[in-house]
């Protein structure tokens, strides 16, 4: 049981570092994409939205590939910082965001959409700067999607398997999250900890997909399927 | 108030074209654009709050030049101080009657609480007997109420002119007399200089001190303006 419990607070704080990491990434983004003109912003959006339709071992792989000590990116952390990510939790953290962030980012992106450009441009001619204008009527006004969009993303960190197992293994109180542990308890035929672990998950995920229901009626059916 | 405007600008949506060529220099306190709608009037209101950028020309207000594209002088709107009241108010729906009008008063990033009692504030929800509202959220108002909310909030920013497009169009007729009556006691008791766009013959009547046309993007005589109002109804 120790086993589930740690495994339940691992995936917990894995999920909530990287609903937090696409609170900024997602909402930039959306922000970005919504306002912005310019040449590939088409293109752009199919990319950041790769993550929701590529399977996660793929992703998993492409993390592994940039990340690893003679990839690109994890050679420049490891020779600039000493950062290793492999089999370490903070590289599901990175595997959980980047699998999430579609879920974030393109609720974002029409809620920002939906904002009417006059309210904008009131709060301009009152003298209000455009960070202002940002903060006090844009992001307040688009807030309900992007909460259930997080909500969406939480749950599907939650419940992150495939790229998570690539990139950060499954090391016993170190990197095995909850979708982790049930795997390996089901091929180490432990059924009675496979039936715990998957009943928690399953209650937390409930808990979740309930909040983001209230927070926007509607939205969660459109989400569901993907 | 001066106000000089000279501003052209050509607007394209698909094959159509739209040509706004207009001057108008007055020295009154209460000016009226008057035409038909897709004269270029709002075009116009829009150009001088900088929430329409000419091709070229110049506008200046009280003295001040708000753009001049010789000089390459185009100013943020936050920086005219030229209050304008949108044609449906353009209240921010999350934000109370009392948030509403202190919104322009307060500076940085964070709206003011709701429960925050500020003078000015106060001040503007008694001169349009708004007290009794200041909680409620704009979606809980009528119309005649809205239009008394965004006006006290276009004031309390203290601006150098009110710029109001079609300020009428959105109340119904009934209400629409007492609402100019309103309006036009204020402007007389606070003396701020205005500029009012319409296609109403009465609002011409009301608060035309100075008097400008426009058919077609440019600027006719009123019988000509008054005959294109007539055709599009």
């Amino acid at each position: 049981m120790d086993m589930a419990w740690s495994a339940l607070g691992l995936s917990l704080k894995v999920a909530g570092w990287a609903t937090a990491l696409n609170l900024a990434l997602g909402v930039g983004a959306g922000f970005l994409l919504a306002r912005a003109r310019f040449p590939g912003r088409d293109f752009l959006d199919a990319a950041l939205t790769l993550p929701m339709v590529m399977p996660p071992t793929v992703l998993g792989y492409y993390l592994l590939v940039a990340l690893g000590r003679h990839g690109w990116l994890g050679g420049w952390l490891h020779d600039a910082f000493g950062i290793n990510l492999i089999f370490t939790w903070q590289g599901a953290v990175v595997a959980s965001t980047l699998v999430a962030f579609p879920l974030v980012f393109k609720p974002a992106r029409a809620a920002f959409e939906a904002v009417d450009g006059q309210l904008e441009q009131a709060a301009r001619v009152l003298g209000v700067s455009e960070i202002g204008v940002f903060f006090r009527v844009t992001l307040p006004l688009a807030w309900r999607g992007i909460l259930a969009g997080m909500l969406l993303a939480f749950a599907r960190a939650l419940g992150e398997f495939g790229a998570t197992l690539m990139v950060a293994g499954s090391i016993p109180g170190k990197t095995q999250t909850l979708s982790v542990a049930v795997y390996e308890a089901v091929q180490a035929g432990q059924d009675a900890v496979a039936n715990t672990l998957v009943l928690i998950t399953s209650a937390v995920c409930i808990v979740v997909l309930v909040t983001a229901g209230r927070l926007a009626p509607g939205r969660i059916a459109g989400a569901g399927g993907k | 108030m001066e106000l000089d405007i000279d501003i052209r600008k050509t607007l394209r949506s698909g094959a159509r074209r739209f040509h706004l060529d207009m001057q108008l220099h007055t020295r009154s306190q209460r000016v009226v654009i008057y035409g038909p709608s897709g004269s270029g009037k709002s075009l116009a209101l829009k150009a001088v709050a900088g929430l329409a950028r000419p091709d070229d020309g110049c506008i200046r207000l009280g003295g001040v030049t708000l753009f001049d594209s010789r000089a390459g002088v185009d100013l943020a709107p936050q920086a005219r101080k030229a209050a304008y009241l949108f044609q449906d108010y353009a209240l921010f729906p999350h934000l109370t009657v009392r948030q509403n009008i202190g919104f322009g008063l307060a500076g940085g990033w964070r709206n003011p609480r709701p429960g925050r009692r500020e003078e000015a504030v106060d001040y503007w929800l008694g001169a349009f007997h708004l007290e009794a509202l200041a909680h409620q959220f704009p979606d809980e108002l009528s119309g005649g109420q809205r239009q008394r909310v965004a006006l006290a909030r276009a004031l309390a920013a203290r601006p150098r002119a009110l710029l109001l497009d079609e300020p009428f169009a959105a109340i119904d007729p009934a209400l629409r007399v007492r609402m100019r009556g309103e309006l036009d006691e204020l402007q007389r008791r606070l003396d701020v200089p205005m500029v009012l766009i319409t296609h109403d013959e009465d609002d011409v009547a009301a608060f035309g001190d100075h008097v400008a046309c426009l058919r077609d993007g440019r600027i006719v005589d009123h019988a000509e303006a008054c005959a294109a109002v007539t055709e599009a109804v």
